[in-house]
């Protein structure tokens, strides 16, 4: 980590954050009560050997902060330390203090399963907040099960998972995949789409379910290509002449990591202005946090199909986008995974209050049903299948690095991670 | 598959095309460049050449900040600025990194690849702990970015003709410097015979410094330039590591000409077969190929000729 992303003003955490932090809390459903840890007797609260004393509860997070990854998963690590930083200033959980134990994923999948059982095993954590790529999450998914742990897991992914221990705070692919669709369809009267990912499994998943859904559910839609390249893949230019060639109405893209930067770039290098919307590029792998990598001038005209922008215009959201801000530094950027991973911690609080109880088995119980109208990104709940409703929504990259809302869905979309029709 | 489309759109395309080839021919030309000369000239596996090359671009990120607070006026041309401190810089890092470390493993040439390769991950934290573990933006100067209209349908990318203007200046410099001047004669030198060349008085440690610091520098440059087309963060030059090293192997070791061949050989391999197939299906037809030529041809396309 480094200087400039050490939280500021840990210790005396200045007025505006806390009061920052109470707008947070006075929106809340719950409502402020300062819960009294001598209410809750530790025996009663917790029947497992979790790691809860008379004030203090800990809880693991686990996410890389070192190798390839650490690119992506600092925000989630920020986003979570600031969400525990306001609850112990509201107080805490059942009148104890989050404490954390942070352990790195390194970006290495054999890593944050060790990591994990780590943390649960020889730390007892209460529950988790981590992992990024769907990979780290398979690699300690066998370990949360066996050890019945709790993860809170902040990623859009593509679905097709649903786990006791798991509680998914963003978005799975239908939610992201098939509004943005239909939405370009209808206003833009796109009909032909070309697909393009990286070589994994999140791409490609994503880009069948888009598939699926163009060709049986959109009248007169087409896919003209679709192909996917090695992660870290550096050259465009022979795809930028084919989509050419193809002429589609929309280039639907999923490219990650430093090839996304390669990508953006060669294609204005192109002469293919995203501006004049010929072709639309929409893209569901590029938020806030990547355009900075990207540049904004290079990006700007592009279509995301997200549950969050940083621009949101409601109360929560500036709320957290200042707070966010007073601990991390101005020049932050907040993009859709970011927010999701501050959910965690608030939805755990938010269980272990209506269940009584730190038991895992008592918080999975009481997880479903769970709503939070203090999310930035609006009234979230969580659903039976450990999967959050939200609204999903189209924003217009800006040549400042931000988007712009140009659309949003009416209702809270439902999570769906086993589609059918789409398999 | 063209049956489609018209005479004058399949021209424009296979022009571009053919302009894609190019690009990536320069690219690739400009990753080896560095790595040919510290490899083929002094037989050391330099793993960290990725992070030599990401040096340069973040020295470019730090001058394009700079220009833009206090030197706006001279933005447009802040990049040449950028490519010759980048030069300076990793030129710099090499020449010390071959003090503190290189210099220690001549007769262990395997060594230096374990060696470099840990030198490769602590620059890599390095810079995560500088500038963070997110990617940095570069603010390219607006005559860099676009597209240069030849015709209708044909478009040029303006930072791709940069690239190739940059690679042949850079490959013309140093077939003078390895071929056409005295350094270049004691850098061959040392390579043929060390103990030889140390006899007649050639100093060989100073050349050794410089030879590495140059391929360093060069390495500098080409990550300068890279910033136009690629990301620059803590781990991207292992994006390049890959392919310069097959460049430099499948050219063989130790030839100039050879590096030039085989970058343009792979290069067109790779953009003609991403033109047809997907792109992970052209990169491994073109790394099989690449394989089985290098199973008939062990020492590469061109060998240099030595008396053993």
């Amino acid at each position: 980590m480094s200087e400039n992303e050490k939280p500021k003003n840990y210790a005396g955490m200045s007025r505006r954050a806390v009061l920052a932090g109470g707008a947070a809390l006075s929106a809340s459903l719950f409502t402020p009560k300062f819960l009294r840890a001598q209410d809750f007797p530790t025996a009663e609260i917790n029947t497992t050997g979790l790691a809860v004393t008379d004030d203090t509860v800990t809880i693991g997070i686990l996410h890389s902060v070192t190798g390839t990854m650490a690119i992506s998963e600092t925000g989630s690590v920020q986003a979570e330390k600031l969400a525990i930083e306001q609850i112990n200033a509201q107080g805490g959980i059942l009148g104890r203090k989050i404490e954390y134990i942070q352990e790195d994923g390194a970006s290495d999948w054999p890593t944050f399963a060790e990591k994990a059982k780590k943390l649960l095993v020889n730390d007892k954590v209460a529950s988790v907040m981590g992992c990024w790529t769907s990979a780290s999450r398979k690699a300690v998914l066998p370990v949360f099960e066996q050890y019945n742990g709790f993860l809170y897991y902040p990623t859009f992914y593509e679905g097709l998972e649903e786990s006791p221990n798991v509680i998914y705070t963003g978005q799975e692919a239908t939610q992201q995949i098939i509004a943005g669709l239909d939405w370009v369809n209808q206003t833009k009267g796109a009909k032909s789409f070309y697909l393009l990912g990286s070589d994994y499994i999140w791409p490609r998943t994503s880009n069948k379910i888009a598939r699926k859904h163009i060709e049986n559910f959109m009248d007169g839609c087409k896919v003209v290509g679709e192909e996917y390249y090695p992660l870290g893949h550096t050259q465009f230019n022979s795809v930028i002449n084919k989509i050419r060639l193809k002429k589609p109405d929309v280039i639907y893209a999923i490219v990650v990591g430093g090839s996304n930067v390669a990508f953006y770039k060669q294609l204005k290098a192109a002469g293919i202005d995203m501006t004049k919307e010929s072709p639309i590029l929409l893209t569901i792998s590029v938020t806030e946090d990547e355009i900075r990598g990207i540049g904004g001038e290079n990006i700007e005209g592009a279509y995301a199909c997200m549950k969050y922008f940083q621009s949101l215009d409601n109360p929560n959201n500036e709320a957290f986008v200042s707070a966010f801000k007073e601990m991390w530094g101005d020049d932050m950027v907040i993009g859709d995974v970011t927010q999701a991973a501050y959910l965690g911690p608030w939805l755990w609080k938010a269980a272990v209050e209506k269940a009584g109880s730190f038991d895992v088995d008592k918080v999975r119980a009481a997880s479903p049903e769970i709503e939070l109208t203090s999310a930035p990104e609006g009234y979230v709940k969580v659903h039976e299948n450990h999967h959050l409703w939200s609204k999903t929504r189209v924003g217009r990259a800006q040549a400042d690095g931000q988007y712009e809302v140009v659309y949003e869905t009416a209702d809270l979309v439902e999570p769906d991670p086993f589609p059918e029709g789409y398999q | 598959m063209f049956s489609d489309y018209s005479m004058s759109e399949l021209t424009a395309i296979f022009a571009m095309q053919g302009f894609a080839g190019l690009i990536l021919f320069s690219v690739f030309v400009l990753m080896a460049l560095g790595l040919a000369i510290i490899f083929g000239q002094m037989g050391v596996i330099n793993m960290a050449h990725g992070e030599f090359m990401i040096l340069g671009a973040y020295v470019t990120y730090l001058l394009s900040n700079f220009f833009e607070a206090y030197l706006p006026a001279l933005f447009s041309i802040y990049f040449f600025i950028a490519m010759a401190l980048a030069f300076v810089v990793s030129g710099a890092l090499g020449m010390f990194v071959e003090w503190a470390m290189i210099r220690h493993l001549y007769k262990r040439p395997l060594d230096t690849l374990l060696a470099t390769w840990g030198l490769s991950l602590i620059l890599q934290q390095v810079y995560r702990s500088v500038f963070g573990a997110r990617e940095v933006g570069v603010t390219i100067p607006d005559w860099m970015i676009g597209s240069l209209p030849l015709t209708d349908m044909i478009e040029i990318p303006i930072n791709g003709i940069f690239v190739m203007v940059l690679a042949v200046g850079i490959s013309v410099a140093v077939y003078v410097m390895m071929y056409r001047s005295r350094w270049g004669q004691q850098v061959r030198a040392i390579n043929n015979n060390r103990v030889m060349a140390d006899a007649v008085g050639i100093n060989t440690a100073w050349t050794d410094r410089m030879t590495f610091a140059i391929g360093c520098g060069v390495a500098g440059v080409a990550g300068s330039a890279f910033t136009m087309i690629g990301s620059t963060g803590p781990t991207a030059g292992q994006l390049y590591i890959v392919d310069t090293f097959l460049v430099v192997v499948f050219g063989g070791a130790g030839s100039l000409l050879g590096t030039i061949a085989s970058a343009f050989s792979i290069s067109q391999a790779q953009s003609i077969l991403e033109f047809f197939l997907s792109g992970s299906m052209a990169k491994v037809l073109t790394l099989l190929t690449v394989v089985g030529i290098l199973m008939l041809r062990p020492q590469g396309l061109f060998a240099m000729k030595l008396r053993k």
